[in-house]
């Protein structure tokens, strides 16, 4: 399976970071890129549960592929939320079961991110991603 | 100024922690342990483990003499005289639930449970939930602007109607002793039943339940440098005649049948089922170990860190402290910056604070926060472990900002 794009770019940025300020730095700019997430999106409904931020997640499969928009008031969720889309619009249905999202995080070299999931919120936006897809 | 801990060396895991890169400021969620704790619990379970209050075997007889040691310890560290009785739970909210149970047959439908707009979910929610089985109203005392349980409005709201006042010591989220004496003197005037929830305060300074007169005061042992999987109440004679078994099973029972039992009274009647043993054995070597302590040091060198810390956060742009905290911990937010990315930042950096709503949702509605980050103080720590958390604040913030 090729990886998009902007997957293909994360990873190259990401894989050469050294620091945690560069880092946190990256992860900001990815969060600030994200595309603005509609009013009418930031429902009780698309909110995703478990996070100390506010994170919204919507989901729709278009012509058979993936494509998620999100937005979280935290910056550095969003940078993290912007590397999971990054790695996953696009995707057919059939991909989407398929991809290993905490590897990917792994190989973002932020797996860390992941087991502090319960501060940050990104296990409980993987599971609704799951929720949502299957 | 360096505030140097003579007693860092005596907690193995702060060296741990060190050779981690981590700087351990998570003190009012649980405690690193004193060495004394570990020596106890290798003991014991080197020398012979035993089931306690049961066998007739000398390991039972060891077991059990160790066990009830301890809680002559607890007796003693709260200065329970011979006016009540400690029981072993699994922590302060199994303490809290079973009072919340055990209590239950006095309550009748329109009587009032009080408790404060500050307290933790183990102080709130078993009351709350009390109140929805047995359709009584629960009142909740507002704080002042510092914080403090608001007395003015108490008068009011403690009253006739009340049949048991519950209330933290000292908050987890704002650090500041509650005026229980006025509290309880006014709890006790409309016959109400008392509930100290000391977990937070039974770490800072040695407290005098006599003194108190409050009728029934728990704590978890894993916050005052205990095993964790243990809470203690002390409960007032005459209150615990109140208090009717709430768990059922071995060795809480006097007679047996296959249709009908009785029961023991406090404080086996209340310890179902094998007790955390090791953890008991091991609360009773740790309070060994902070009685050996100078108090007074112990008290002056958590103020002089408390100082240090509000002193730091205060020479800092737009940080706004929840209340007025006077020991212990501070709790914070920072203007304009979320305080998941400060956590987030804050973590990146090796620093274990903790994030978030602290376990006392409601409290930080009411200050219209979602969260804050609460920095808690041990009596291990040193102004290095402060320094670092500044140094690490300070780089978090440049790069927010």
């Amino acid at each position: 399976m090729t990886l998009p794009a902007d997957a293909v770019m994360a990873l190259d940025t990401f894989q050469k970071t050294a620091s945690w300020e560069q880092r946190a730095r990256l992860l900001m700019q990815w969060g600030d890129r994200l595309p603005a997430l509609r009013d009418v999106d930031k429902v009780e409904a698309n909110r995703v549960h478990g996070c100390e931020s506010q994170v919204w997640l919507v989901g729709a499969l278009q012509d058979g592929h993936w494509q998620f928009s999100a937005s979280s008031d935290a910056r550095l969720i969003r940078g993290l939320v912007a590397l999971l889309l990054a790695r996953v619009n696009g995707l057919s249905a059939a991909e989407l079961q398929q991809v290993d999202l905490p590897d990917w995080f792994n190989q973002l070299g932020l797996s860390r991110q992941l087991s502090s999931s319960r501060s940050n919120g990104l296990n409980a936006v993987l599971q609704r991603m799951r929720e949502l897809a299957h | 100024m360096m505030i140097p801990s003579p007693w860092r060396a005596d907690f193995p895991a702060l060296a741990a922690l060190q050779r981690q890169d981590q700087t351990y400021l998570d003190n009012a969620a649980t405690t690193q342990k004193p060495q004394a704790l570990l020596d106890a619990l290798a003991h014991y379970y080197a020398n012979g483990a035993a089931n306690v209050h049961r066998a007739q075997h000398l390991p039972g007889a060891h077991a059990t003499q160790a066990f009830e040691d301890s809680r002559s310890k607890v007796a003693q560290w709260l200065n329970a005289g011979d006016c009540g009785q400690i029981i072993f739970t699994h922590g302060a909210t199994s303490a809290l639930n079973l009072l919340a149970y055990g209590l239950e047959h006095v309550f009748n439908p329109g009587d009032e449970i009080v408790i404060s707009a500050l307290e933790h979910h183990a102080n709130l929610l078993p009351w709350q939930q009390l109140a929805h089985r047995r359709d009584l109203k629960l009142v909740i005392l507002p704080l002042d602007a510092d914080g403090l349980i608001d007395l003015e409005a108490a008068t009011h709201l403690i009253g006739p109607r009340t049949r048991l006042l519950a209330v933290s010591q000292l908050s987890n989220v704002l650090g500041a002793w509650q005026p229980l004496p006025a509290l309880l003197a006014m709890a006790k005037a409309h016959n109400a039943l008392t509930v100290v929830d000391g977990a937070q305060g039974v770490v800072h300074g040695r407290h005098d339940v006599q003194a108190l007169g409050c009728d029934f005061y728990v704590f978890s042992s894993h916050k005052l440098y205990g095993p964790d999987g243990l809470g203690a109440m002390f409960g007032r004679h005459e209150a615990l005649e109140q208090l009717r078994p709430w768990q059922f099973g071995g060795e809480m029972v006097l007679d047996a049948n296959y249709h009908d039992a009785r029961f023991r009274p406090a404080p086996l009647g209340f310890e179902a089922g094998t007790p955390p043993i090791s953890s008991v054995i091991g609360l009773g070597a740790t309070l060994d170990y902070l009685a050996g302590l100078d108090q007074n040091a112990v008290s002056a060198h958590e103020a002089a860190l408390h100082d240090y810390l509000l002193k730091g956060l205060e020479a800092r742009n737009g940080i706004r402290l929840l209340g007025k905290p006077q020991l212990a911990l501070a709790s914070f937010v920072v203007e304009g910056v979320h305080n998941s990315d400060l956590a987030h930042l804050l973590t990146e950096q090796g620093i274990a604070v903790r994030a978030g709503h602290h376990c006392a949702m409601p409290l930080l509605k009411s200050f219209e926060l979602a969260g804050a980050i609460r920095v808690s103080l041990a009596l291990y720590n040193d102004s290095e472990d402060l320094e670092r958390f500044f140094e690490a604040l300070d780089q978090a913030l440049e790069l927010l900002r």
